[in-house]
């Protein structure tokens, strides 16, 4: 069997108190003594360990946020004195996109590289917005697996970042179309850049470890190059050095030995992107989209141009469209894009990548399924680091999260366990899917399904117009 | 289209005859109703009262409080911990007992109970979890007074979003007594024997393992006092449960823990599970923390080492290799049904018609966001479409084949009220599965820590001795009896308003549904 991908994880425990979901609510002064505290009973063993807590100052608060809101202790104290509510600080966390739910799920999976498994059903909310209105399908008897039954070990999640020829030519049995470069890699996930307002300078070295670590590349911006440190020329085949519009580029020592390199969007593209080649035809160029007003439309332009490669279409954050009044989102933009491609019969010569609003594992299972060959993700990087998306460090105020101060050992293995439990939750939904390899899943609509069509195509029929959305 | 049952009078000649009838002694449950309250000292309750330092312990509230809110005990001086979860909030206002007024010093407040925000969640509201522990404390469906609104959850859509439309007034007057909530399970007309339903709802399959004995055992005996099923999920069959057989469905799933021929040929009904709502497209997840020596004999592996089923079965690749599967079991069992249970992916509708075409009685549909055991929680929210669409596809297609009278059609997977019931089978389901509600009658609250560790702090879903010891048989056995008893008068209320004289006759009347998020305009057959 040849050597399977897989990156190597170890639990890293957090550096700080979690903010919990629950707390608890203990009214001392109304303590019957009973001796027959039900604190004893606590299945967590939480108030146990009260004393351990109280030691640390530092951790206090930590005990009553470590309760899993299973309500025995509040149902069966003697005098009824305690009570669970919902933390408001944990309430607090977030900016709306980066919900509560999304941030602490994601420091118990940069902390323990595990899949979230959890019991009693689903909760939430029946569909919403964004990636929360579609679901992926999955195989069942009459179609087992679309690629056939296989192990999940033999499921692949590499991509190939490049142009393809639309078809390929033999003579004499010898190939004789030119084949372009391609840059592969074992999961779909690139390191992107920060927004300004949230870089962190320590961070680059730790990113360019977690890139080589996991076999997938970071895009740096060539400015910032050298706060990459001394290994940079090491780990060159793991960095893609991103060129501003009127920044002047790599050298040529540089471009010579990298694999991909990323150009901002511009009238001057093409000629930009000729001018690589000419130094290191072997070099695959990526042109990244700003998805503002006319990042579309821009898109679709770029992919006909033969010169260009791969387009990486990126909104803000939160998955939005910029510099509109009505956004449009991430998921739906790569998916007319996509779907535009097919239409022109052209959608395999090129490569998309897709960032902004990519939270959780099944966003970039999503996003892969509406069209696009890879993502791009920052921010969840830095939640994994135990950010809480208060907006300190943006607002220009110290960060509560103390980010600038971690060591490598605990920024390398948690952002690492991260993509590592991506990259096992990809697998999860390929394998219930029956898709063999992520190459597949790209713009496989077909094996989901969207609440817009499902809702029209069941209750429509049987209410007429939807009204509200 | 009828698949192996062609063979079947051949078959019977050469089946094995113990197979023919039950094979130990059954034993019956009385279908009554008694009041189990919970066995919490504290119930959860909407409304909370305010005493404060003003009291002076005169008394009066609990002389006027007809529910018993108040607690002063003779010889005590200072009020016990009061009864919240009996006293009916602000709806007491309107009353001559409103204790909050009477009280001579002012000393009392009412407010609703902050705690109720860290309880439940979209799909179980904890008005939902109040109102279903009310039922099954006192069988019967809680009181408007209690203010509960426990008819639907707050997820936003599908049945959440459905009513009914009833008329002002039911075209026909009947009597309670008149209405029948029974349903069939074979419809085939293959010569296997005809099982009646007094319910059109049975229970889903929990795993030895996956819940305690006694709540497995307590689900069984619910399920003889309403003539109905419960399933014994993909862990294996107790023998204690031999005294319930008629009335228990043992599964075959992909792992094939505990299958053996003897423990099909104990049953009525043997399901193949192909896949679950709580992670549609996976097998089943059993946790090293709950693979207990018991566990680990019963399913006849590793003591502690987690057990993951493997997806699909790697012996079925089409409907042939799954008529297949069928013959094997109505070979080992000649009066044994077939359910098939699947979940609900994008052709959901093809795999019911292959299905039935392969020899199935009974189709289950398990819809994606619905199941009880350790998932995944991307499978739980992501994979497979809802129980709603999948029921309407569904009903749909096999009208459209002219086949939907000869195969029950069961729907599951976050179904739970008498309300979502009554849904799902105008929406085209002869019945349904249930499941969360179950375990929820008896203390689950949902805190979804069920997969590791000791299991259920609330002594349900665990294989530890310690919690599971919180849960007594018989008062497992009668809360869940009460809460069928309060589901069946919810669901003959429901069919008595539309002059209905069975459950059946509501079956695929869509037209009798609105969605509060549509026009509401289509003329609709029925």
């Amino acid at each position: 069997m040849p050597k399977k991908y897989h990156i190597e994880t170890k639990k890293i425990p957090p550096r700080l108190p979690k903010i919990g979901k629950f707390g608890i609510v203990d009214w001392r002064e109304d303590c019957a003594r009973c001796h027959n505290c039900v604190k004893k009973a606590c299945v967590y063993d939480r108030y146990r360990q009260e004393m351990q807590y109280i030691k640390d100052l530092d951790e206090f608060n930590a005990m009553f946020f470590e309760c899993m809101g299973c309500f025995s202790c509040v149902q069966k104290c003697t005098k009824g004195i305690l009570a669970l509510t919902v933390n408001p600080e944990y309430e607090h966390m977030g900016n709306g996109y980066y919900t509560p739910d999304i941030i602490l799920t994601t420091w118990n999976q940069a902390e323990t590289a595990g899949i979230p498994v959890s019991g009693a059903g689903y909760r939430g909310k029946f569909t919403g917005a964004g990636f929360d209105s579609m679901w992926t399908d999955m195989s069942e008897i009459v179609r087992p697996t679309r690629d056939g039954i296989h192990g999940r070990e033999y499921i692949s999640t590499s991509v190939d970042i490049g142009r393809k020829p639309r078809l390929l030519s033999f003579e004499n049995d010898r190939l004789t179309t030119p084949l372009p470069p391609l840059v592969d890699l074992p999961v779909p996930i690139l390191i992107d850049m920060f927004p300004k307002e949230y870089q962190f300078p320590s961070l680059m070295p730790m990113l360019l470890a977690v890139a080589a670590k996991t076999g997938t590349m970071m895009i740096v911006d060539w400015e910032q190059q050298g706060l990459l440190g001394t290994y940079k020329e090491k780990y060159l085949s793991n960095v893609v050095f991103y060129v501003g519009k009127d920044a002047s580029g790599p050298t040529p020592e540089i471009l010579r030995e990298s694999r991909l390199i990323e150009i901002a969007d511009s009238d001057g593209a093409e000629q930009r992107i000729e001018e690589i080649k000419t130094v290191n035809p072997g070099l695959v160029v990526a042109v990244r989209v700003e998805l503002d007003s006319r990042g579309e439309g821009r898109s679709i332009e770029l992919a006909h141009n033969p010169v260009v490669e791969v387009i990486h279409i990126v909104s803000d954050i939160n998955g939005n469209q910029t510099g509109v009044e009505a956004p449009g989102f991430i998921k739906d933009m790569t998916r007319r894009i996509h779907t535009s491609l097919v239409k022109d019969g052209i959608r395999d010569e090129v490569t998309i990548i897709a960032g902004g609003g990519i939270a959780l594992a099944e966003h970039m299972a999503k996003e892969i399924i509406c069209g696009a060959d890879a993502v791009t993700i920052n921010m969840p990087l830095l939640i994994a680091l135990e950010c809480r998306f208060c907006g300190s460090c943006r607002d220009g105020f110290d960060c509560p999260a103390k980010i600038e101060t971690i060591t490598a050992q605990y920024g390398v293995g948690r952002m690492t366990n991260l993509i590592a439990v991506w990259h096992d939750q990809l697998i999860e939904v390929m394998g219930a899917m029956g898709m063999r390899e992520a190459r597949r899943l790209r713009g496989e609509t077909g094996r989901a399904l969207f609440f817009e069509d499902i809702e029209e195509e069941t209750f429509g029929r049987l209410f007429g117009k939807r009204i509200s959305s | 289209m009828e698949g192996s049952l062609a063979k079947e009078s051949v078959l019977k000649e050469i089946l094995p005859e113990n197979t023919a009838k039950t094979l130990v002694p059954q034993v019956e449950i009385a279908r009554e109703v008694k009041p189990a309250p919970s066995r919490y000292r504290n119930e959860i309750a909407k409304y909370i009262i305010r005493r404060d330092s003003n009291c002076k312990l005169c008394g009066k509230c609990a002389e006027v409080c007809p529910h018993g809110v108040h607690v002063l005990k003779p010889g005590y001086k200072l009020f016990s911990a009061p009864h919240l979860n009996v006293c009916i909030g602000p709806s007491c206002q309107k009353t001559d007992h409103y204790c909050i007024d009477l009280c001579p010093n002012k000393a009392l407040k009412m407010v609703e109970n902050p705690m109720l925000k860290a309880m439940g969640d979209f799909r179980w509201t904890p008005d939902m979890l109040m109102a279903t522990w009310k039922m099954a404390e006192t069988g019967e469906p809680p009181s408007p007074e209690y203010g509960y609104d426990y008819e639907t959850g707050a997820s936003g859509g599908g049945l959440d979003r459905l009513r009914f439309k009833f008329p002002e007034k039911p075209p026909v007057d009947l009597r309670d007594d008149e209405i029948d909530t029974s349903i069939v399970l074979n419809r085939r007309d293959d010569g296997r024997p005809q099982i009646k339903i007094d319910v059109p709802w049975y229970g889903g399959g929990m795993s030895f393992g996956s819940v305690s004995n006694v709540v497995q055992l307590s689900k069984a005996r619910a399920a003889v006092a309403f003539n109905t099923f419960t399933c014994t999920g993909e862990g294996g069959y107790m023998e204690r449960m031999k005294p319930y057989d008629d009335h228990v469905i043992t599964q075959i799933a992909t792992g094939l823990f505990g299958v053996r021929e003897e423990t099909i040929q104990r049953v009525r009904i043997v399901e193949f599970k192909y896949a679950q709502g709580a992670k549609p497209g996976l097998g089943g997840h059993l946790l090293a923390d709950k693979v207990t020596p018991a566990v680990a004999r019963m399913r006849e592996t590793v003591l502690g080492i987690s057990l993951f089923s493997p997806f699909p079965f790697h012996s079925v690749y089409s409907i042939e290799d799954h008529q297949k599967h069928m013959d094997w079991i109505k070979h080992v069992n000649r009066r044994t049904l077939i359910s098939t249970k699947v979940s609900t992916p994008n052709d959901v509708d093809m795999v019911a018609v292959g299905s039935y075409s392969a020899g199935t009685h009974i189709v289950h549909l398990d819809g994606g966001y619905g199941g009880t055991g350790a998932a995944p929680d991307i499978a739980k929210k992501n994979i497979a479409m809802p129980i709603e669409y999948g029921i309407v596809k569904v009903h749909r297609f096999l009208t459209d084949e002219g086949i939907r009278d000869k195969v029950t059609l069961i729907a599951s997977g976050g179904l739970r009220t008498a309300h979502d019931i009554a849904k799902a089978i105008a929406l085209g389901a002869d019945g349904v599965v249930v499941g969360t509600s179950e375990l929820v009658a008896l203390g689950c609250i949902r805190c979804s820590r069920c997969e590791s560790g000791r299991g259920c702090p609330r002594g349900i879903a665990t294989t530890d001795a310690e919690l599971a010891a919180d849960v007594d048989l018989d008062w497992g056995t009668q809360r869940i009896i009460n809460m069928y008893s309060a589901w069946r008068k919810e669901l003959v209320g429901i069919l008595k308003r539309f002059g209905m004289r069975s459950v059946s006759e509501l079956r695929g009347r869509t037209d009798l549904l609105m969605h509060l998020d549509y026009t509401n305009d289509v003329e609709t057959h029925t």
